[in-house]
């Protein structure tokens, strides 16, 4: 029997159902780290960005695109890891930064903090925090409604 | 660069959970991350280099204290936490410009490392400088401790500066604009710059390392060392 290839197109849309497992609302597309997707004989190769070098996160997304794949009846994937261009907030699709304001993350803006609550969507905001509780989030508070909120951070 | 982020990384590391408030955990733990996501990428790209069957995890859990080429600043111990943050101030400032350096590497993958890690340690630097002037220029006390911890830190800054035949970069030339760099931080915390320039050096030769290291070391590698066989 021979198997038809999907096409790359179809790939990256089922790329695009595999959720971020940090922030389930966005897909790994939607982040942006799908840099290319290439048919290398029978062996599909998805090359890989991470988001800051250090996050845990990329351990399990490596995992989730090759079971996503694997349950789309692609057996022979190959991930490879790239660096250059380094990955920024601006890889972010703008459905992504849409779905994070959705969510309660306030998404990332080039003036370097949150334009509004993602709650009451009050422009009286203020930072508690660089860091928060992942490395591409810092913390920040609503004045108005006093809710504190994460930040998906500029890079 | 690759023992430079895994001894910094580990000390930092040693806040997570006993820093002063949440937020600073969070933060240390953060910056932890960065780095030894960073030595990774550089004790990877060496062992690929190297092409004798180690990989990263080999050359940070099998080599001893002499084998080691990070500088001396980042194998001091954590004391208060002022004094962690000066030595992240120093290290982060002379970080930030030997990766802005490197960045423009004619070996692609030095290249491309020192372009990721510079996104992350920019923001290292932004927030070093930030802590190091909020409790430089705070209260009497918290002044008294960035004072005592930039007195007792600086005699390990000139060694950042030194060039040797290993050196892919003239670190040396670097100095003026990290004088420039943390002079304006440290005048804005209210902060004297220690006269004395004697500098103490071995810790990127690995001729003289501190006491400290060995004891980091031991810490940091035990367990790798007493299960060889443990998987994440």
């Amino acid at each position: 029997m021979v198997m038809t290839k999907p096409s790359i197109d179809q790939v990256w849309e089922w790329l695009d159902a595999v959720p971020d497992p940090e922030i389930p609302v966005i897909s790994l597309v939607d982040l942006g780290i799908i840099r290319g997707v290439t048919w290398l004989n029978d062996v599909l190769e998805v090359i890989v960005t991470p988001t800051y070098s250090g996050c845990p996160a990329t351990r399990i997304i490596n995992l989730d695109i090759e079971t996503a794949l694997n349950d789309h009846g692609i057996k022979k994937v190959t991930l490879k890891r790239q660096l250059s261009p380094a990955w920024t907030t601006d890889w972010l699709s703008d459905k992504g930064k849409a779905k994070l304001e959705n969510y309660g993350i306030a998404p990332p803006q080039t003036a370097g903090g949150p334009t509004q609550c993602p709650r009451c969507k009050s422009a009286q905001v203020e930072k508690i925090s660089q860091f928060g509780s992942t490395p591409c989030k810092a913390q920040w508070r609503c004045t108005d409604c006093l809710e504190p909120f994460d930040y998906f951070k500029c890079i | 660069m690759g023992d430079n982020s895994l001894v910094l990384g580990h000390r930092v590391s040693e806040w997570c959970g006993v820093a002063p408030v949440l937020e600073e955990d969070i933060a240390l733990a953060n910056t932890a991350l960065d780095l030894i996501g960073q030595t990774q990428l550089w004790l990877g790209l060496a062992a690929e280099c190297e092409d004798k069957g180690r990989d990263a995890d080999a050359l940070a859990f099998h080599r001893d204290v002499w084998d080691f080429r990070n500088l001396l600043l980042v194998e001091q111990p954590n004391r208060d936490f002022g004094h962690t943050m000066m030595r992240q101030f120093l290290f982060d400032a002379w970080h930030s410009l030997v990766l802005a350096a490197l960045k423009s590497s004619e070996n692609s993958d030095i290249a491309a490392i020192a372009e990721k890690s510079l996104k992350e340690v920019t923001y290292h630097l932004e927030r070093s400088s930030d802590t190091v002037i909020a409790l430089g220029d705070g209260t009497e006390e918290s002044h008294k401790r960035m004072q005592a911890g930039l007195d007792r830190l600086w005699p390990y800054v000139g060694e950042m500066f030194l060039t040797d035949e290993h050196d892919l970069i003239d670190v040396t030339a670097l100095r003026p604009a990290f004088d420039e760099l943390t002079n304006d931080v440290l005048d804005t915390a209210t902060l004297s710059i220690p006269t004395d320039n004697f500098t103490h050096k071995g810790g990127k030769t690995g001729a003289r390392h501190t006491e400290h290291l060995g004891h980091m070391i031991a810490t940091m590698q035990f367990l790798p060392r007493a299960y060889p066989d443990a998987k994440w």
